[in-house]
């Protein structure tokens, strides 16, 4: 477990360095993210008939995204450090959030079974 | 008796401890009426463990900041957890070769309907031009998202939180629109909950299928990375 989750930490670093050193838009997670990714393609290939996946790291990581709401809690209290905001922007807010959430869910899906039904 | 209670509460509550243990046992009732009601998506544990944390809190007088001091190591996981996500994806890859059509199509519009539409119509509807830029990258995963907001102008710690509602909203109406509009195909639930609910809605394709899970993790990699690059462009 441990060493894997130095991995995923050296990988972010990396993401972070990266970020830094090019000016890149893009958050250091998500370079990281795109670099393992990247490892595990050329892993996958080198391999061919292996699996690409160390068992262990997949237990890892089965671990950190079992929980993956938990992560989130943290920065969702901060809700309460915005009430007066949130209260003035209510309707603003309010209508923006359900508005282009609904209309985001309700474009990709039928889109996505528009484009995948075979004709 | 009573003061001495007092006293090691008054000493409890400032240790960072308090607010780590806080959110994990929260968090854990949460995840366990959750799946006691079915998985059912108002049971939502993201919603639960907020509304209980806040609320205990603000009954205690307990300011954020020093909940946070133990919660913080919680929220630092996000980092790792996010490149972890390279292992779901990597297992989606299979599936993207079969269904990249459907997702060159479907998630770029996505994309643009949730962020330009949020600040569409936080602008018709009067927004601040501070709350506008902090609207817009709602859709996407927290480190993302902040990171685009202080780029635009935007509050980073009011995105968090619009992203926080906006995943709870995605995870909550989500799966019902989509049942509604008579989406079965684990595909495209995955992609529509990953590209408007970021890892809210991920967790929650999670619950309903590991294909569900895996489209919804790609998404919300590639959404978040297009967000990162469109926005500041038009800005």
């Amino acid at each position: 477990m441990l060493p894997w989750l130095a991995l995923l930490l050296v990988f972010q670093l990396a993401g972070e360095a990266a970020r830094h050193a090019l000016a890149l838009p893009v958050p250091g997670p998500v370079l990281g993210m795109l670099a393992l990714l990247l490892t595990l393609g050329v892993r996958g290939w080198l391999k061919r008939d292996g699996d690409a996946v160390p068992e262990s790291l997949e237990r890892a990581v089965g671990v950190l995204l079992g929980h993956l709401s938990l992560l989130f809690v943290p920065a969702g209290v901060g809700v309460m450090t915005h009430i007066a905001l949130l209260a003035t922007e209510a309707v603003p807010l309010a209508v923006a959030l359900i508005g282009s959430t609904l209309a985001a869910i309700a474009t990709a899906g039928p889109l996505m079974v528009l484009m995948e039904r075979r004709p | 008796m009573i003061d001495g209670l007092s006293d090691i509460w008054v000493y409890l509550a400032r240790d960072p401890l308090f607010g780590l243990t806080l959110t994990i046992v929260a968090y854990l009732a949460a995840d366990r009426v959750y799946r006691w009601l079915g998985l059912h998506p108002l049971a939502n544990p993201v919603l639960w463990s907020v509304i209980v944390l806040a609320g205990v809190l603000w009954a205690t007088d307990i300011p954020y900041a020093r909940y946070f001091e133990g919660a913080q190591f919680i929220h630092v996981l996000l980092g790792p957890a996010t490149v972890a996500l390279a292992v779901p994806l990597y297992r989606a890859l299979g599936t993207l070769r079969r269904s990249w059509r459907g997702i060159a199509v479907a998630l770029p519009a996505a994309v643009v309907v949730a962020s330009l539409g949020a600040v569409g119509l936080a602008m018709l509807f009067g927004a601040e031009d501070v709350t506008v830029a902090s609207v817009a990258p709602k859709a996407v995963t927290t480190p993302i998202a902040m990171g685009i907001s202080e780029r635009i102008g935007g509050l980073p710690s009011l995105t968090a939180v619009l992203v926080i509602l906006t995943g709870i909203l995605g995870a909550v109406l989500g799966p019902p629109l989509l049942t509604l509009l008579k989406v079965r195909d684990p595909r495209a639930r995955g992609i529509a909950l990953g590209a408007a609910a970021h890892g809210i809605g991920t967790a929650r394709a999670f619950n309903e299928s590991p294909e569900t899970g895996a489209h919804a993790s790609l998404a919300m990699g590639l959404a978040g990375v297009m967000t990162a690059v469109l926005l500041p462009l038009v800005w």
